[in-house]
């Protein structure tokens, strides 16, 4: 009796658990149905290669105008500005907690740096408006601090964190015997550094650069709020931008539901997704590969 | 028995009572969001019997959910479209505009601009990027930081109506969401040319005077102001019961005090 009601209980948790486990996959699944169909429809109006190569965006003027390269421009420029600061400061706060820094200063270090995560992205898109666009703009002498190189540092800063947390895990799961067997032939700490360690942690520190450039693709507020929101390619690092995200959010509520735009505003969600889709295969390959061949592989 | 009978009657009158108060939705422009909500306040506090809900989300969102039956008055800082009225018409709809308050589109500067006045054309011309420097115009050797509305807000499509001729503004213009933003920004940006409502008007920027006529009450409520424009709200067919009872409230002379305090020019 009880064997069996213990095994009935164990099915229990069996299915649901399995349930769990899969209704990530319908969420997702959900999702993707969703952006499909509610983006598509755009297309009647727009062909795709004018939506994707089109230079104007003005959806709603008579008539309307739905053309995204300045859109994704604006993205992919925001996010190759904001890895020239948070891949350095990232993985060089990684290097040092890992390598030199001692016990205690990584106790107060490391928390530190992942309590910059927790911080409201609301928050940083104000900072960056009330203190940095203002100062940027002054000491410059810009005709305005609302542009791409402010909106690149705080996406930068903001990064900061996943890369450094990621990156630093990736190095300490690169075993022990590896550093060993390094010293134990002669290598120097720089040498053991540059050829063993930092190679054998290759795979999670890339996987942690392409999340973090994932996070800054996706990030919406603060760009909203910093970026200055025009819709041009930007010719200087101190033009203003109009990246996707915060293009959805500033008009998905007065695109009337069922117009052009609105179909326009989801298929712009739509290739977002597709992005940051491809960046995640990248770093899952990219992690399969360097397992392998470390032969730490399954 | 009786007795049971004449509790389970007042058990029933009393929740029947409750379910009595009727239920207005107001939907649209967050221009005219600060009237919608000072009013229905005031409103309901007169008549607790009705609830007001009222929601943000723009003109256009307003509009099409007036067209699909999911609010019952749609405000609006600018006129239907020729395209929204057929759809409404084409779902039975048969949209009524009420003015219930005139509001002046200011056009300001930064505080250190010496530029006191420009026309209709000069700001045209900024706005569509054949000025660009502000020396053009008589001002100091500065680029013109042209601040604007995003594309999809009512008020941006009543200023491209009213100053742009339905031209469009240059692409390098700064959106930005709200006449607040636009406003914080002016005072930040010493280049900046920035358009915002009579309301928003603040003392930390400063306001240009357009073909030499000041925004004020009386230029706006006159029409001689270039960039005055009436805020709307409709309803479906003439407005009946509470509706009706509501947007006589809204007209009143309380109504237009409420309109002068949310910031917007009242009718009388």
């Amino acid at each position: 009796m009880t064997a069996m009601r213990s095994k009935i209980s164990e099915k229990v948790f069996k299915y649901g658990f399995m349930g769990m486990a899969f209704s990530s996959l319908l969420f997702l699944l959900g999702i993707i149905i969703i952006l499909f169909s509610e983006g598509i429809p755009v297309f009647s109006a727009v062909s795709l290669t004018g939506f994707i190569s089109g230079t104007s965006w003005y959806p709603t003027s008579e008539p309307p105008e739905f053309g995204i390269l300045p859109l994704i421009t604006g993205t992919l420029w925001v996010m190759l500005g904001a890895m020239l600061i948070c891949i350095p400061i990232g993985l060089g706060s990684a290097l040092y907690l890992h390598e030199i820094a001692g016990r205690r200063q990584k106790a107060i270090l490391k928390p530190l740096i992942e309590l910059l995560a927790s911080i409201p992205s609301i928050v940083y898109g104000f900072f960056g408006m009330i203190v940095v666009a203002p100062y940027l703009q002054r000491t410059f002498d810009l005709s305005t601090g609302l542009c791409l190189f402010t909106a690149s540092l705080i996406l930068g800063i903001m990064a900061v964190p996943t890369v450094s947390s990621l990156a630093e895990d990736a190095l300490n799961y690169v075993p022990k015997s590896f550093r060993e067997a390094a010293y134990a032939v002669g290598a120097n700490r720089w040498q053991t550094l540059t050829q063993i360690i930092l190679p054998a942690a290759g795979s999670g520190i890339s996987t942690a650069i392409i999340l973090g450039m994932s996070r800054v693709v996706g990030e919406t507020m603060t760009v909203l709020m910093v970026a200055g929101g025009a819709a041009m390619i930007p010719k200087s690092i101190f033009d203003p931008v109009r990246p996707m995200t915060s293009t959805i959010a500033a008009e998905m509520g007065e695109a009337a539901i069922g117009s052009a735009h609105y179909h326009a505003l989801f298929a712009i969600g739509l290739i977002l997704f597709l992005i940051t889709f491809v960046f995640n295969i990248i770093a899952e390959i990219v992690s399969r590969r360097y397992r392998l061949k470390l032969g730490l592989g399954r | 028995m009786k007795k049971i009978l004449s509790i389970t009657l007042l058990v029933l009158t009393v929740a029947l009572a409750g379910f009595a108060g009727e239920k207005i939705r107001l939907s649209g422009s967050t221009t005219v969001l600060p009237i919608a909500q000072l009013t229905a306040e005031e409103f309901m506090n007169f008549n607790p019997d009705v609830t007001l809900s009222v929601q943000g989300g723009g003109s256009g969102v307003g509009i099409a959910s007036l067209n699909d039956g999911a609010c019952d008055i749609a405000n609006a800082s600018r006129s239907m479209k020729d395209s929204e009225i057929k759809n409404a018409v084409s779902r039975g709809i048969h949209p009524t505009a009420h003015v219930i308050a005139m509001d002046g589109i200011a056009i300001v500067v930064h505080p250190s601009n010496p530029i006191q006045n420009l026309t209709k054309d000069q700001i045209r011309k900024i706005y569509t990027g054949k000025i660009t420097n502000w020396k053009q115009i008589g001002g100091a050797d500065k680029k013109i930081v042209v601040l604007s509305r995003d594309t999809a807000s009512g008020t941006y499509e009543a200023f491209a109506k009213l100053a742009l001729n339905d031209e469009k503004v240059r692409k390098d213009a700064l959106l930005n969401a709200s006449n607040k933003a636009i406003e914080t920004a002016v005072e930040t940006t010493p280049g900046a040319i920035g358009y915002i409502g009579f309301g928003y008007i603040t003392k930390r920027v400063k306001l240009i005077t357009v073909d030499g006529i000041t925004c004020s009450k009386v230029t706006i409520l006159s029409k001689v102001y270039p960039y005055s424009r009436p805020l709307f709200m409709y309803t479906n067919g003439k407005p009946k019961g509470w509706v009706k009872k509501y947007i006589d409230f809204v007209l009143s002379k309380e109504g237009q005090e409420l309109v002068e305090t949310a910031g917007y020019v009242g009718l009388k």
